[in-house]
């Protein structure tokens, strides 16, 4: 599955500066393994000790939170979108 | 000159320039000023507030930007009212509302955006925006028509009909987004990183906007004489403001503008339908499960409070608590605030009021305490939430005989006039 991750301004430094970065992988788990593979420096700054996505980073699969769907196993489909997102905004 | 001494991730406590950034760039934990408390403390004095405007900046010193002429509508130093009717409905003692309806857009948020806006234009910006559930984007568009600024307000399209014209009133670009809002906060992070020279006050000007609910904890203890409550009752959005009146009385403190070290209460109040920290203060877990909000407090309706934790982690360590109430209790909060004390408060208030009468019932609010309510936002906002529950007491012909027969009807003490004999 060809999926497309957008990147937070915060995070662009490990992608050379790039918005986008195109990752395979079957759920949305691998997709954000797979971009760390390419990208070395995403895991350590997106999952905690455990594995787990941080306190602080959203992920949007198709704009839905992650959390809402079936978190890191939730399964990804060809030319979906995942976005990175600080959780610390809004109110 | 302010007394910033830069910005420090409340996660790792990494240091960062006073720059427009809100997150750590390491591991996406808030950014919080840090101020040089000592040079502050050598600085303000209760007389130097005293001489100060009747608004926020009367309280400079500990904000986080300095401007002789700041971004500025009148916000704040609102009355803080005594409330003894409402306490003795409620079997309370001393009680006082924090009534923030008076503010120039009519909600707290012209505290956090009057320091937002000076900050950003300070720091170079000409574009305002934000993600709001409605008074945020009426203050937004306020302050950037004062200061000369262009607004961008993104906002959930089934807001209230009174907060969109309010909005939309001082010219600026309004977006109607089809979703909740928190899928406009989403939208509105990835935003900040497609447009970095616009100012999201609450996203990457957060940091600095949000010192401004500080003045709530300000004012109250100023108004109280400079002294601290024993607990103060206050409504959770995203958790910011409350964190916020924490800090302001520990701020003042550390300043020495208290006699006494402040040991305040502090209680959130959320709405039933959006309960994501009363629902964690209930389980007794850390974990603050995000929810899809349905309730008529839209400017509470925040289901992934960014600072939900941190709101959580100062109700429990002050000694305070969190619950949530009804719709029709809002609705009936909003009745009695205003039947009991004469202030007409949004539905936000009638979470606030609604949730300090089921703490009294419940004995964790006591009437032994100094009690202050924090009432957020004007009435006007959200009247339609009242469509139906209030109305005339009856529509009459124009003749006395119709109107003493229309009072004749009615409950309550008024007819004493009867000495008017009946015509």
């Amino acid at each position: 599955m060809s999926i497309t991750v957008r990147v937070p301004a915060q995070l662009r430094p490990l992608t050379g500066g790039a918005s986008e970065a195109s990752v395979e992988g079957s759920t949305v788990g691998e997709a954000l393994k797979a971009l760390d593979a390419a990208h070395a420096g995403f895991a350590e700054r997106i999952f905690d000790e455990n594995g787990g996505l941080r306190r602080f980073v959203n992920v949007f699969l198709a704009d839905e939170d992650v959390r809402f769907l079936e978190g890191l196993e939730t399964p990804v489909t060809d030319g979906q979108t995942l976005s990175i997102v600080p959780a610390v905004a809004g109110g | 000159m302010d007394f910033v001494s830069g910005l420090r991730c409340r996660e790792c406590g990494r240091d960062y320039p006073a720059e427009a950034l809100h997150v750590c760039d390491y591991c996406f934990g808030p950014l919080e000023v840090a101020y040089d408390y000592e040079a502050v403390a050598a600085t303000m004095s209760r007389d130097r507030v005293a001489s100060g405007p009747r608004s926020i900046w009367r309280y400079a010193d500990l904000l986080p930007v300095h401007d002789p002429a700041p971004v500025d509508l009148g916000a704040g130093f609102t009355p803080l009212v005594r409330a003894d009717r409402l306490a003795a409905e409620l079997g309370l003692g001393e009680l006082w509302i924090k009534d923030d309806t008076a503010n120039p857009t009519g909600s707290f948020k012209d505290r956090v955006v009057s320091v937002a806006l000076t900050k950003a234009r300070q720091l170079g910006f000409k574009i305002a925006a934000c993600a709001s559930t409605g008074n945020l984007a009426n203050s937004v568009a306020a302050h950037a028509a004062r200061a000369g600024m262009e607004s961008v307000v993104l906002i959930p399209h089934d807001l209230e009909t009174a907060k969109i014209t309010m909005t939309s009133v001082y010219g600026g670009r309004v977006f109607a987004v089809e979703g909740s809002y928190d899928d406009v906060n989403r939208l509105c992070a990835e935003l900040t990183s497609e447009q970095p020279t616009w100012a999201f006050v609450n996203v990457n000007v957060r940091t600095y906007y949000a010192e401004g609910s500080k003045t709530l904890a300000f004012e109250v203890a100023e108004q109280l004489g400079w002294q601290a409550p024993d607990h103060v009752v206050v409504p959770i959005g995203s958790g910011s403001q409350l964190t916020k009146v924490a800090k302001g009385f520990d701020e003042l403190w550390k300043v020495g503008l208290l006699d006494e070290e402040p040991h305040v209460r502090i209680s959130g109040a959320q709405a039933a339908g959006c309960s994501p920290v009363a629902t964690a203060f209930a389980e007794g877990t850390d974990a603050i499960r995000p929810v899809k909000p349905d309730t008529i407090a839209k400017s509470l309706a925040i289901g992934n409070p960014a600072d939900g934790w941190y709101a959580l982690n100062a109700i429990r360590s002050s000694g305070g608590a969190c619950a949530s109430v009804t719709d029709d209790e809002v609705l009936e909060g909003i009745r009695l605030l205003a039947r009991t004390e004469g202030i007409f408060a949004e539905t936000a208030g009638g979470v606030t009021i609604a949730t300090l009468a089921k703490l009294a019932a419940q004995g964790v609010v006591r009437s032994d305490e100094r009690v202050v309510a924090l009432v957020t936002g004007h009435g006007l906002k959200t009247v339609e939430a009242l469509t139906g529950s209030v109305g005339v007491t009856a529509t009459i012909a124009p003749t006395l005989e119709a109107f003493d027969e229309a009072l004749a009807e009615t409950d309550g003490p008024i007819p004493t006039t009867a000495a008017r004999s009946p015509r």
